[in-house]
């Protein structure tokens, strides 16, 4: 075990060397573990989250990848047996601080979720309860502003513009996904957690999330959860393996998909589990 | 022959037939054709042919034969004349009857033929009659007993003969081939069936019988009268007199009953939604394990209890308290629609509470995770989402309770006062439509007069008030479970 | 290290931070915590106070007061004429409260020729002396002639003044006992003659007009019958209709309005049944009045829709994974029902017949509407006979006047209390154990 977890350190630490000087570390997992009651679901993770790139994990189901996503705005907290050990920096900040706030955490780094689940409320209100309950937006004419741009991010705001007042639930899946993006986004996050996105979605809905998520990167950092080494190949940047709740390797996406240094990445890869 | 007895061998037929049936049916097992279905299917189809025609034949015969009874009676009765001494004809038949369930117990060969004779010798056997049967009824009651024990006799042996006719029939059919399973199947399912309908008769049984009360008290007072009277003063019936004409207000009760629910509401909602969203969303899997029993326990309380909560303790608590804070007069009663309010307010919290927290639970984890993702708080999270995402279901589930405060009884008998007063002040007494059907229908009284027949069309009034907010409330839950199904 | 040159890069990068009303959320937080807390402590707190003034009006029914006195069964008294052994009623018409005034005038030292005090002894000894002792010499008439200590009820004022319940610092004319009958009952208490004693005849008597002689007897009786009643007719009939319905009712109109008819009937007030039962059971019927067959058959009909839903919870929480198996052996549907499916829901058959069944016990409105609100000095020995129960007991006890009725009335409750409890926590724990997680 220690030889993988040095050898994925080493990878971290070349691809540090070879990165661009833009590459900032904005997130950083250090010997991440999680506990289940007793059962242990994550193992020493290191893992870092660069600056204005899609970091996707991907790996087997169970592996733990959407275990290590959740640590990373503290969703873990709502799952009363849920343990997490090591340290997770934001911005060289330790979340799991005391000082830490889990609310303003979660202000700053926002999650969408494997299922779309809008609120039953209208499309209007769904993007607005974010700054609502921060405060964000002083007036009408503000809040009017956030969602109208926030939904011009997600790329949806062509297609609901129209019709703001109606139930968010009413939209096709694919819509109610990027409706979820833009209630994320409408907080101005700095990180977007995303857990699955397209899993529930069907190929052209998937193609237009992927889209956005391409565009996003520009303003935002992100982290993608994904169960598809295409969807991981065409939208990430940096991809980490992980397998039955280790850590197994990570690097930039282009060496990942064609010589992984891992056998067990090969064989994810090559389809020989999955 | 008693019933009893016929029913009896019956059974009997039916167990033999079972047995023969089972034996047969196994001698058949090892022969070369596969035998369709079990020996002791076989078996209980025997026994079900033997048993099941027999047992409805008997019971169609005992109802029939007891009409023709009460009819031949009728017949025999002399012609009814402004003189006669007996108060109305459905008493003079039942007079009759009883007399001859009496004479059952004496030799009929030496029966005397006044009644004045005949008393001591029945009371001496321990049988108590009405004083106002009449010497008449004597040979009408002896001729009945003959009619009687004829149709019993005859009734017992076709039902007899039926049975064993059924079980032969049973019997001959066994074979390998038959299919005895599905045909006891068929017919357990018919029975489940029968079982299931029961909800609908009950409700039919409901419906019917309060109705044809209320019409016939409609026949005196007025449905105007009633529905919109706001005197509520029924006077007493003497027995027999025809009775003086009382007045049926409805409003006065609907009143009470619906201020003493809006009280216990104004109660019950608060604490019982809080208490379903704290064991919902804070209290740690510890407090649950407590505090959930522990208000199962409070819903398992009966009612009365409650009742004499109020009554014993609370009222005279709040009666006294007021009268401490005025310096001397108290301003609440010691029956009061504030103190029943109160009570049945604590009553229904567990009610609201187990019922909301079904509908909380309910709203997918994914509502609760998006909000928390945004960095909302626990109670934020709850207030803008979960509750309004709820709330269709919580309407229902306050519907449900609104429908449980205005059919409680045992609380407002105690609690609420039975004078029918109509007022504004909640610490005064009011009374209810179940405290007046409850006045009206305890305690001696006479079948047919307005004063008792009321309480049926306040029974009705009540049920037709409950069925909508329950059908109501029904609907929403569903299609509010559907939603997130 | 590698990263000490990422690190100022990283505070470069980090974004201030924005002002997202933190403080005045948390505190809103709090407040809406503390009124979670604060309603459950509400409710919690109701219970506690409830069953505490129960409780602590009730425990002393437990306890009745009696006096042990050497009664003397004079012939004289009893049987002047010696003719017992003709008409053997003289024993039942005897004079045996003076037997019991006799023994306590002698106990007490008081000179009987004084007739101003005798007079003051009057209300002592409970009027239940009479039978007690009649019932004495009826069992054996060869007690006639002989002495022997009997255990003689006080009477209920003298009760609630042993127990220290009536207060003696009000004016003597207006309370209940004398200043001589305390005086005489601390005589007695220090000799240990008179002393409380656990009170069987609370769970055997029946009605009486006298709260030391009244007691449950019947009412536990009628209530047991009715549960038998329920049990039987409830049970059967509620397995079956869910049965069908989960397992063999296809979605059609008659379904639908089983279904709205069932959830209804749930929800209907009590008091209607009451009503159904008057009508129909005991009007068109003709079935007796107070009994507790019909009693039985309306709390049965009230308890049928509770039974239906958990049954149908139960047998729809059993995976359909089981069903596909029994069927795939070549099972028939009844069978894989009645085999597997039925026996897999037990627990929670049961679980929900316990609460249905405690339920009808505490029921009281529509009993009160089928006559069981009657006077029933006697043992009904069917189901048939007039009988009372539980609940309508103490409610007949609420509407008395008399303190010692209150008294008897929360022990009553208490007996109710203890039942239900036992019944519901047994339902509690059925469930916890035997919840599965499929």
């Amino acid at each position: 075990m220690n030889i993988m977890t040095e050898q994925s350190l080493e990878n971290a630490v070349g691809d540090k060397m070879n990165a661009k000087s833009n590459e900032v570390i904005k997130m950083r997992g250090d010997k991440v573990g999680v506990f289940y009651g007793d059962k242990q679901a994550l193992f020493d993770v290191n893992l870092d989250v660069r600056l204005n790139q899609v970091t996707a994990l991907i790996g087997p189901s169970g592996c733990g990848k959407s275990t290590f996503l959740r640590c990373l705005n503290r969703m873990n907290d709502t799952i009363d047996s849920a343990r997490v050990t090591g340290k997770i920096t934001l911005d060289e900040e330790d979340i799991y601080d005391k000082n830490i706030d889990v609310v303003e955490l979660r202000a700053r780094v926002g999650m969408v979720f494997q299922k779309p689940n809008p609120f039953p409320k209208s499309i209007y209100e769904n993007v607005a309860y974010g700054p609502r309950i921060h405060g964000l937006a002083k007036r009408k004419t503000d809040m009017d502003q956030i969602v109208e741009s926030s939904l011009k991010k997600a790329a949806i705001w062509n297609e609901v513009k129209d019709r703001l007042q109606e139930p968010g639930t009413g939209l096709s899946g694919g819509q109610q996904q990027r409706l979820c993006i833009a209630r994320a986004i409408a907080v101005s996050p700095e990180v977007i957690l995303m857990d699955e996105p397209c899993s529930a979605l069907d190929p052209i809905a998937t193609a237009r999330v992927e889209e956005l998520i391409d565009e996003l990167r520009q303003n935002y950092t992100i982290v993608i959860v994904t169960h598809s080494m295409q969807q991981a190949a065409r939208v990430s940047q940096r991809t980490a393996m992980f397998h039955l709740g280790y850590l197994v390797e990570e690097g930039a996406t282009d060496k990942m998909f064609t010589n992984p240094d891992d056998k067990r990445t090969q064989d994810y890869i090559t389809g020989r589990f999955g | 022959m008693s019933s009893l007895l016929v029913l009896a061998i019956v059974v009997a037929i039916g167990v033999v037939a079972f047995l023969i049936g089972r034996q047969r049916a196994a001698a058949h097992e090892n022969g070369t054709v596969k035998p369709h279905s079990r020996a002791h299917y076989h078996g209980w189809w025997a026994f079900l042919l033997a048993v099941l025609p027999a047992l409805l034949l008997l019971a169609v015969w005992t109802i029939g034969s007891s009409v023709y009874l009460d009819r031949h009676i009728h017949a025999a009765l002399p012609e009814r004349t402004a003189d006669s001494k007996v108060a109305s004809e459905a008493l003079d038949v039942s007079l009759v009857k009883s007399l001859a369930k009496g004479i059952r117990r004496l030799d009929a060969n030496t029966l005397p033929a006044s009644f004045a004779e005949l008393q001591p010798l029945l009371a001496a056997k321990g049988v108590a009659l009405a004083t106002d049967t009449q010497d008449y009824m004597i040979p009408i009651a002896v001729e009945a007993n003959k009619v009687q024990d004829r149709l019993g006799l005859f009734g017992a042996v076709i039902t007899l003969a039926l049975a064993i006719a059924g079980a032969f029939y049973a019997l001959r059919q066994i074979a390998p081939r038959a299919r005895a399973r599905n045909n006891v199947e068929r017919l357990m399912l018919w029975g489940l069936l029968a079982a299931s309908t029961i909800a609908i008769l009950t409700t039919i049984g409901i419906v019917l019988s309060m109705l044809f009360q209320t019409i016939t008290f409609f026949e005196s007072v007025s449905p105007m009268s009633f529905f919109f009277g706001t005197v509520w003063d029924p006077r007493f019936a003497d027995a027999g007199s025809g009775g003086s004409q009382g007045q049926f207000g409805l409003i006065p009760l609907l009143a009470g009953t619906l201020y003493i629910a809006a009280v216990a509401l104004l109660v019950a909602v608060p604490v019982g939604l809080m208490s379903a969203v704290y064991m919902a969303e804070y209290a740690s899997p510890k407090v649950r394990g407590v505090v959930k029993p522990a208000l199962e326990l409070l819903a398992g309380i009966p009612t009365i209890v409650y009742g004499i909560f109020a009554v014993v303790t609370l009222g005279p608590f709040l009666r006294d308290l007021s009268a401490a804070l005025t310096g001397g007069s108290p301003f609440i009663q010691g029956q009061s629609i504030f103190t029943a309010g109160l009570v049945m307010g604590i009553m229904l919290i567990p009610v609201v509470s187990s019922l909301s927290d079904d509908i909380i639970t309910a709203v997918p984890r994914a509502m609760r995770d998006g909000s928390l993702g945004l960095g909302a708080t626990r109670s934020e999270t709850i207030k803008r989402v979960i509750l309004p995402a709820a709330l269709p279901g919580i309407v229902g589930a306050i519907l449900l309770t609104a429908s449980r405060a205005i059919g409680e009884t045992m609380i407002v008998v105690l609690a609420a006062g039975v004078a029918a007063n109509l007022t504004v002040n909640p610490f005064e007494a009011m009374t209810t439509i179940t405290v007046k059907i409850v006045n009206q229908l305890t305690g001696d009284l006479e079948f047919n007069s307005p004063q008792t027949l009321v309480a049926f069309a306040l029974g009705l009034t009540l049920f037709a008030l409950t069925l909508v907010m329950n059908i109501v409330a029904l609907y929403i839950v569903r299609k509010y479970r559907e939603q997130y199904e | 290290m590698t990263d000490i040159p990422m690190d100022s890069m990283v505070r470069a990068a980090a974004h201030p931070r924005r002002d997202i009303g933190l403080k005045a959320r948390y505190a809103a937080e709090r407040r809406f915590r503390i009124y979670g807390a604060l309603a459950i402590s509400v409710g919690l707190a109701f219970l506690a106070i409830m069953l505490i003034t129960i409780v602590s009006k009730g425990y002393t029914a437990f306890w009745q007061t009696t006096v042990t006195l050497p009664i003397n069964f004079d012939e004289k008294l009893i049987d002047p004429s010696n003719k017992r052994a003709t008409d053997p009623s003289v024993l039942i018409k005897a004079n045996y409260p003076k037997l019991a005034e006799r023994a306590l005038i002698a106990k007490l030292g008081i000179d009987p020729s004084n007739k101003p005090m005798v007079m003051k002894l009057k209300g002592f000894l409970s009027e239940g002396a009479r039978v007690q002792l009649r019932d004495i010499v009826a069992a054996d008439p060869s007690v006639i002639g002989t002495t022997r200590d009997v255990n003689i009820l006080a009477a209920a004022n003298l009760d609630s003044a042993f127990k220290g319940q009536i207060d003696l610092s009000v004016e003597e004319a207006r309370r209940k006992v004398s200043d001589q009958q305390i005086t005489w009952m601390n005589k007695l208490k220090a000799d240990g003659v008179m002393a409380e004693h656990f009170n069987t005849g609370l769970f055997s008597y029946g009605a009486s007009s006298r709260p030391e002689t009244s007691g449950m007897g019947v009412a536990i009786i009628g209530s047991f019958y009715m549960m038998v009643i329920v049990l039987l007719l409830a049970l059967p009939i509620g397995v079956a209709a869910s049965i069908y319905l989960e397992e063999f009712a296809k979605k059609n109109r008659l379904t639908d309005l089983i279904e709205v008819n069932i959830n209804n009937l749930a929800a209907v007030p009590s008091i209607v049944f009451g009503l159904l039962g008057l009508a129909v059971f005991i009007n068109f019927l003709g079935m007796p009045r107070s009994a507790a067959f019909v009693g039985g058959l309306v709390l049965t009909l009230m308890t049928l829709p509770t039974i239906i839903i958990a049954t149908r919870a139960a047998l729809a929480a059993v995976p359909p994974s089981i069903r596909s198996a029994a069927l795939g052996l070549g099972a028939s549907k009844m069978q894989m029902v009645f085999h597997h499916i039925l026996p897999l829901a037990a627990p929670g058959i049961l679980t929900g017949t316990i609460i249905g069944l405690a339920r009808a016990l505490g029921e009281t409105a529509p009993l009160l509407l089928i006559g069981m609100v009657a006077f029933v000095a006697d043992y009904p020995t069917t189901p048939f006979d007039p009988a009372t129960a539980l609940p309508v007991q103490i409610y007949m006890w609420a509407n008395e006047a008399e303190r010692a009725f209150v008294e008897r009335m929360s022990g009553a409750i208490i007996i109710l209390l203890v039942f239900l409890m036992a019944m519901n926590i047994t339902a509690i724990v059925l469930r916890r154990r035997f919840e599965r997680r499929w």
